[in-house]
């Protein structure tokens, strides 16, 4: 009789280099990238960055996470799931750069052992983040989470596909990995898009009333900020401007498909001209960090 | 083989007694020769019934297993912690997803079974009717309520019915990842400040029991037991399981400096094992009954869930149903193609 049992081995010393845990041991996404910033790039600007792209995705990833064991079906479960771990490890490279390229932009809050991507994560305020503003929506229902997962996606494929040119090595590496994954990101949202576009007539209105909620956050996902610009034009960063074409493209593929009228609800405007990438956020912002980075916050003193 | 062959099913003829039977002796050589019975063959119907009711329980306990640790998604304290957790959730529909299938080959149905886990007609591990107040339970369930789901489980990697054996051999792999996870979260925050000490050591006293109650009754109250192993369903008893994942945590609660809440639990060279107290069996039969910390709010979770999707599962079948429909290619659905 066989008792060959994992836990047996529990306590026995592990190789770090062993695959056993998520984080641990497995390829390094940019291994064999050079870590120069080019020469003439403010390193500033290009930490601003990197913070910009990288809280976009994890406060998506965030959202998208709350759907776990609340899906429509068990399927939806695992691929909601693995769309947030797609963006939650986007976000996790994408601080870390900030903090190797610019240290100063670690919040003095954050207690020294804490690595950059959870010290910039965990110690903001919501002032200091600079995601737009459709990812920290609440999530809504099944269709509106759809809505925002096509936008969201067509939007940051465009942009990856582009950045993958950057004169960033690290910039350059993460968007050619990240185009992979938000290809089936998009992909998987226009499958949605369609199913309950084309579905029954409950599930036809329940989308296009989703894609209402969505579109006013639309305008700002292609409006630039100072430093998008300026890195832009220094040939680090995507000017969002550009992107408009491409996204509306496929938007209304996927929306004629779908048999779905492209909506006409006007664009939130900003706050005195202040939007999410210059961290003038909507109110259900606040709550999500509360969630996010209380327990953090409340042991500062404590290693995870 | 050729006896394999002959076990198949033959639908639609009335098998008489005494060919039932000679069904009933070939089933039993081919399990006591250790070998597997597929879902085309032959099977007694109380086999048939145990399993589906066995792997069922098992597929809910893997959905149900969602909540506890998926309530700490959100929360968790480092982005490293959380994409571990998330992917563990994740894994645990994943699960889910296998064993229903597995349920399919012996003729259930997902729909059905899940209607029954959401109008409380079957049940789920009692041990997810616990709730999880600090980040530490994490890591505590990943060690102690995944370690004994362990032992529970390697044993029925080698199960007599093929598609559950293989599906838990798939399980078992992924539940010892998950297992060092929460083994190493602890590691780290014994190592970190005495207020996550205090927490890991909370989290043990409160886990403790529940985890030896995972193995099941006493043997001498266990009634499905002896028919299960002779069907080899089950291999090992209880108690035996519950000995050995005992003498296994012991030296582990050693290395993480923790100490395991029993009085009575001691090194018995005589017997080669530790003796140890025995848990509140009355807790366990209420909460098994329905009436434990946690019961009312994970069914009532996993039935909002399922019913408030149910409106998208409708919209994919239509959708489904036109394509099948749309046999000429020219509706909208066949439009969509080049769309996405």
């Amino acid at each position: 009789m066989s008792w060959d049992n994992a836990y047996e081995s529990l306590t026995e010393e592990h190789d770090v280099s062993g695959h056993w845990a998520f984080g641990t041991g497995f390829a390094d996404a940019l291994a064999g990238v050079g870590h120069d910033v080019p020469a003439d790039v403010d390193r500033a600007e290009l930490a601003a960055y990197c913070v910009m792209l990288g809280d976009d995705a994890l406060v998506f990833a965030q959202r998208l996470s709350e759907w776990c064991s609340n899906a429509p079906e068990l399927e939806e479960d695992v691929a909601l799931a693995n769309i947030a771990l797609d963006l939650l490890g986007q976000a996790r490279m994408l601080l870390t750069r900030a903090g190797e390229v610019d240290p100063t932009v670690r919040p003095a809050a954050a207690p020294e052992h804490v690595p950059d991507e959870d010290a910039l994560a965990y110690f903001r305020d919501e002032r200091a983040f600079r995601n737009v503003r459709m990812v920290e929506q609440e999530p809504g229902d099944f269709a509106e989470t759809v809505a925002r997962l096509l936008v969201f996606g067509c939007w940051r494929l465009a942009l990856f596909e582009r950045l993958a040119g950057s004169r960033d090595p690290v910039l350059s590496a993460i968007a050619a990995k990240g185009v992979k994954e938000l290809a089936y990101h998009r992909d998987h949202a226009a499958q949605w898009a369609l199913r309950l576009g084309d579905g029954t007539e409950f599930s036809r209105e329940r989308m296009r009333a989703g894609l209402d909620r969505v579109w006013p956050f639309v305008a700002e996902l292609f409006t630039p900020h100072p430093v998008e610009t300026r890195l832009a034009e220094a040939g680090v960063a995507v000017d969002p401007a550009e992107l408009r074409s491409t996204v509306d493209d496929v938007l209304d593929r996927v929306l004629v498909a779908a048999g779905l009228p492209r909506p006409e609800t006007p664009a939130l405007p900003a706050a005195a001209g202040l939007a999410g990438r210059h961290g003038v956020h909507t109110e259900p912002m606040g709550y999500l960090l509360a969630e996010m980075q209380h327990i953090a916050r409340s042991h500062p003193a404590a290693v995870w | 083989m050729t006896e394999r062959a002959e076990l198949a099913a033959s639908p639609g003829r009335e098998t008489p007694e005494r060919e039932i039977e000679e069904l009933e002796r070939r089933f039993q050589r081919t399990v006591d020769a250790e070998q597997r019975i597929e879902p085309r063959d032959w099977m007694p119907e109380a086999y048939r019934r145990t399993l589906v009711r066995q792997i069922a329980q098992h597929a809910h306990s893997e959905i149900i297993g969602m909540q506890p640790e998926g309530n700490w998604i959100t929360r968790a304290p480092s982005l490293r912690r959380k994409a571990i957790l998330l992917a563990k959730v994740q894994d645990e529909a994943g699960h889910g997803l296998y064993l229903y299938a597995a349920t399919e080959t012996l003729g259930a149905d997902r729909e059905d079974l899940t209607r029954r886990l959401v109008d409380g007609r079957q049940k789920y591990s009692s041990i997810f009717n616990y709730p999880t107040p600090t980040f530490a339970d994490v890591g505590v369930i990943g060690w102690l309520v995944d370690g004994a789901a362990i032992c529970n489980q390697v044993p029925l990697c080698r199960t007599s019915y093929g598609p559950y054996a293989r599906a838990m051999i798939r399980i078992c792999k992924e539940e010892s990842f998950h297992q060092r996870q929460g083994y190493e979260l602890l590691m780290t925050m014994m190592r970190g400040s005495a207020e996550q000490r205090a927490m890991v050591q909370d989290a043990v006293d409160r886990w403790w029991w529940p985890s030896l109650m995972m193995f099941g009754p006493p043997d001498d109250a266990s009634t499905n037991t002896e028919q299960s192993m002779r069907w080899r369903i089950k291999r090992h008893t209880n108690d035996e399981l519950r000995q050995k994942f005992v003498d296994m945590t012991v030296p582990q609660a050693e290395k993480l400096g923790v100490t395991l809440p029993d009085p009575q639990l001691r090194w018995n060279a005589e017997r080669g094992h530790h003796d140890f107290g025995q848990p509140d069996w009355d807790e366990f039969w209420r909460v098994v009954k329905g009436d434990g910390p946690c019961n009312a709010q994970r069914v009532a979770h996993r039935r909002r869930a399922h019913e408030d999707g149910a409106w998208v599962r409708e919209a994919a079948a239509a959708y489904a149903r036109k394509r099948a429909g749309d046999a000429g290619g020219t509706g909208r659905a066949a439009r969509t193609e080049g769309a996405a």
